[in-house]
């Protein structure tokens, strides 16, 4: 068998990539995308990056910076993101014959037996210069013989310009050389609690992990984290994802633009979130039977009183009808809802999911009981073909037809000042030339 | 020629001129015969397949002004770009220019310039050793009659 090789594609600053795209008057200046809400920053530029702004930093802090470097915002334009992720992953596709997406803006290939072809420094330049004419956006990529070794090669790449955004790590002793450089926390699946742990232990670099005893470790750690060192020492233990696992929950939730205090705004919201969970499901192909619905306020606001709470309920029979799960949510915000509190974020969660025509309802289930089976089974087609009509109109993202119960005046929508056009996605935002 | 056309968005400097070529695996390759039971299956036309070759590359924009209607692309009209073709001599581009994106054939000989096709227009020069930005090659015009 021919030995195992990955490269990790990483896009560089991707959702500040995808602003400066459409905007050439940008080009040289610094920019930020904020959170949902434009609470803090979630993406910079490379300008932004040297300036020092960090992520997480409330947008309200950066006040002075932004006025001195007349620093451009951006709202978090999803629609816009994700139609040019899709745009980088199928790019991809053409280039690798297997492509695992492992989030908006990074992708795992399998590149084994694929190196007698062509190197692979060469073939990480092709890939760069294809996305980079196609799409519009820089990546930097990271080749080596297991995923957590590409990760590694991949954050070389990004650091180091003299590589030219390709480092190929399949040579043990250029592995060796790169993690004696890096902390441990720049291991993938190394979070900062676990390397402080590390550090305790006289685990500094990369290099100190990949060093250590793997049954010590699985010991004192866990078998995960004992791959990780096998990992980087280049044997290959975590493979390639292709298709993503089915969802096992989906969930819907916000914070709210600005604190809701009255009941009818929050049934809005929920209906929102629930209509939202119910859309997702049916595009999953699976129905639920569990519902759980949050409120909560704002646990950052010490001064006012705090309130959280949730409750579950389950239908009857398993569904993907947005009317069922709506109806559901309601009954539970119900029970949820105290008066007099300032609620900052509420949600939808759908679980314990089923195959379409899997559920056996048990002789006493209600549904049953409702109707006879031949107008059930009506009923049931009728479901299908509302929701589907439904989904065929709202494609696109925007809700164009909605549940009265999702409200007409939602003063609780997100705030979105700096929002810049769905460029890609709506006719009447498209790019105008002169 | 001496101006360096930079392809907007993407990776720094490349393709000098012509002949940056398309990596070979990038072309689809058809092969063995259609069967000949599926002489009489017929699809209907998509217009999509018509305009765009590649999806994950195409790009549309709307034009505002008259600088170009000589070539027969007039206001309002809708272009499709795509992104996978690299810019050569005589191609109608969408460049970047002065912080504005514009719609302007492209000529690289006997300079480089921009040409407007209106002659209430003059053409704009690329001055040597300068970058030019471009965002696409322009492949449709799609307007509505009505």
């Amino acid at each position: 068998m021919p030995r195992p090789i990955f490269a990790l594609v990483d896009c560089n600053n991707f959702y500040a990539s995808c602003e400066k795209l459409f905007r050439p008057d940008l080009k040289d200046r610094p920019l930020i995308v904020l959170s949902n809400n434009d609470g803090c920053v979630v993406a910079r530029s490379k300008e932004a990056k040297a300036l020092g702004i960090k992520t997480g930093v409330p947008v309200f802090k950066l006040r002075h910076e932004i006025r001195q470097h007349n620093i451009a915002l951006f709202s978090s334009n999803y629609a816009l993101y994700s139609d040019l992720s899709s745009r980088v992953m199928r790019t991809l596709e053409g280039l690798a014959q297997r492509v695992e997406i492992y989030s908006i803006d990074e992708a795992f290939l399998d590149l084994t037996g694929n190196q007698s072809l062509i190197s692979n420094t060469a073939f990480g330049q092709q890939v760069r210069q294809v996305i980079g004419d196609w799409t519009g956006i820089t990546v930097c990529v990271g080749i080596a013989p297991t995923k957590t070794l590409a990760k590694l090669a991949n954050h070389a790449a990004k650091q180091y310009p003299a590589t030219q955004g390709v480092v190929d790590l399949s040579d043990p002793l250029r592995q060796r050389q790169l993690m004696a450089l890096l902390p441990v926390d720049k291991v993938w699946g190394i979070g900062r609690r676990l390397a402080l742990r590390l550090q305790s232990m006289g685990i500094n670099s990369a290099l100190d992990l990949a060093k250590a005893n793997p049954k010590n470790i699985r010991e004192q750690f866990s078998v995960v984290v004992e791959r990780t060192v096998r990992e980087l020492n280049g044997e290959s233990c975590i493979s390639l994802e292709e298709a993503p696992p089915t969802k096992k929950q989906i969930v819907c939730s916000r914070s709210f633009g600005s604190r809701v205090t009255t009941v009818q705004e929050m049934r809005e919201a929920i209906c929102q979130h629930s209509a939202r969970a119910a859309e997702k499901l049916r595009k999953e192909k699976r129905y639920a039977k569990r519902i759980s619905v949050f409120i909560r306020t704002s646990p950052f606001n010490a001064h006012q009183s705090q309130y959280s709470n949730s409750a579950t309920g389950e239908l009857s029979v398993p569904s993907d009808d947005s009317r069922d799960l709506i109806n559901q949510a309601m009954r539970l915000l119900n029970s949820l809802w105290r008066d007099g509190y300032q609620y900052a974020k509420a949600g939808v969660m759908l679980s314990d999911f089923y195959a379409p025509g899997v559920y056996q309802p048990s002789l006493f289930d209600q549904g049953s009981q409702r109707q006879p089976p031949n107008q059930e089974r009506q009923e049931s087609q009728k479901s299908q073909a509302l929701m589907s009509a439904l989904d065929k109109i709202n494609q696109g993202g925007k809700s164009k037809v909605f549940f009265a119960g999702q409200g007409v005046k939602t003063g609780w929508i997100m705030k979105r000042e700096y929002l810049s056009p769905a460029y890609t996605t709506n006719w009447d935002d498209i790019l105008k030339v002169k | 020629m001496n101006v360096l056309l930079v392809r907007h968005g993407g990776n720094a400097v490349h393709i000098k001129n012509s002949d940056a070529g398309t990596p070979l695996f990038l072309e689809s390759v058809s092969a063995g015969f259609p069967s000949p039971a599926e002489d009489y299956i017929e699809q209907s036309l998509d217009l999509n397949e018509f305009c765009i070759k590649r999806p994950a590359a195409t790009f549309f924009v709307r034009v505002q002004g008259d600088s170009m209607i000589d070539a027969g692309i007039y206001s309002e009209d809708m272009l499709v770009i795509d992104r996978s073709i690299p810019a050569t001599h005589g191609d109608i581009v969408i460049a970047g220019l002065h912080g504005e994106f514009t719609v302007k054939e492209l000529q690289l000989k006997p300079r480089a310039c921009l040409v407007p096709k209106n002659k209430a227009y003059s053409p704009i020069d690329i001055p040597e050793g300068s970058e030019l930005d471009i965002f696409g090659v322009v492949t449709h015009v799609i307007r509505n009659l009505r």
